[in-house]
């Protein structure tokens, strides 16, 4: 599957690691919603670091979707509450 | 319930497919697309150079406030060796006030290098990435029908417009940034340029100095007179106090000028 990490690029994962992926995206999804600054911090760089350690990068003229997004390692837990909000952070196409 | 990366992910693929719906011939879009992504590059550009030009505001601005800093050290030691404590806490403690804008501006400074280099990386991707679609649009507007070309289309789009969306969120970020970098930045220069920096205590604008000169002065004056009694009773010439030295009261026999008066202000 292929992952981009916002303002980074894409990467491309092995499926299974998927499993490990998702519990992490889990954790991130309840920190955001409990409005857990820290644990967010925390969850987010740990989800950032392992995507980066088993992805390969996509080459930059690849014209691929991804099917999972990452936000920025410094997006706040406010600017990914936006971008999940239906019209939030990202300008329309 | 799906986590964050899942949700994005559809976000924005739901964006993509909405602007591809728009179009009644999906070759047409192709084009469209092309246009759009080539004003995107462009405004990319425009935030990169935006943000250098601030940055280097801001390396302008910190020059200015590290010699301030330098010159009120500078005014500290000459009123110390002048005997005026009191002076010399002044200028410290206005030098110290500098320092923690120094210290705030290098910061931001940093932030901005870093925004700077990410979008300068963004707009490398964008442009592979454009190039790549323009090829790939002219192969399929020549190889297929229109009816043919949905998939095609759809495939090359959500990759292209994905890549769209990210960039747009950085630029708006840099540009969030920079606007308010540039308001601190106009603060700063007012404040540089009204003196108000190097006088927190009301007084007229380099305060320290007008007294350190009044005191250097009247101490030549003294030491010279001093001087003038003294080889006239023969005796020795005491120094003087500016030249910072270690305080020892000893005459500057330099085997010469013992014999004569010294007029040389330095």
């Amino acid at each position: 599957m292929i992952v981009r990490i916002m303002g980074e690029g894409q990467v491309r994962l092995a499926d299974w690691h998927f499993a490990e992926l998702n519990r992490l995206d889990d954790e991130l999804l309840a920190e955001m919603e409990t409005g857990d600054e820290a644990g967010f911090r925390r969850t987010l760089h740990a989800l950032l670091g392992r995507v980066r350690e088993l992805g390969e990068r996509l080459p930059d003229d690849s014209l691929e979707p991804s099917e999972l997004i990452l936000p920025s390692p410094d997006a706040s837990l406010e600017d990914v509450r936006s971008l999940l909000s239906d019209d939030g952070l990202i300008p329309p196409l | 319930m799906s986590g964050v990366m899942k949700r994005m992910g559809m976000i924005f693929r739901a964006k993509a497919n909405k602007a591809l719906d728009r179009a009644e011939d999906p070759r047409e879009t192709l084009d469209y697309s092309y246009q759009k992504q080539l004003e995107l590059l462009q405004k990319v550009r425009r935030g990169v150079a935006d943000v250098a030009t601030s940055r280097k505001r801001l390396e302008l601005q910190l020059n200015q406030l590290q010699s301030q800093s330098a010159k009120l050290e500078d005014q500290g030691r000459k009123a110390l060796a002048l005997g005026r404590e009191d002076l010399a806490r002044e200028a410290l403690s206005r030098r110290a006030a500098l320092q923690q804008q120094v210290t705030d501006l290098e910061t931001q400074h940093q932030t901005l290098q870093g925004e700077e280099e990410k979008l300068t990386l963004a707009a490398q991707r964008l442009q592979a990435k454009v190039d790549a679609f323009r090829t790939k649009k002219e192969t399929i507007k020549a190889t297929y029908t229109a009816a043919q070309a949905q998939t095609r289309i759809a495939e090359s789009f959500s990759g292209i417009s994905e890549e769209m969306s990210d960039v747009g969120v950085a630029i708006q970020r840099a540009e969030d940034k920079t606007a308010q970098l540039q308001a601190r930045a106009g603060a700063i220069d007012e404040l540089l340029a009204s003196g108000a920096l190097d006088d927190q205590s009301g007084l007229a604008k380099d305060d320290i100095q007008a007294e350190l000169d009044r005191l250097s002065g009247g101490t030549d004056v003294e030491l010279e007179l001093q001087r003038m009694k003294a080889e006239l009773a023969g005796g020795t010439t005491p120094q003087q106090a500016i030249e910072g030295g270690d305080g020892t009261q000893q005459g500057q026999a330099q085997g010469q000028g013992q014999a004569r008066p010294r007029f040389d202000k330095s």
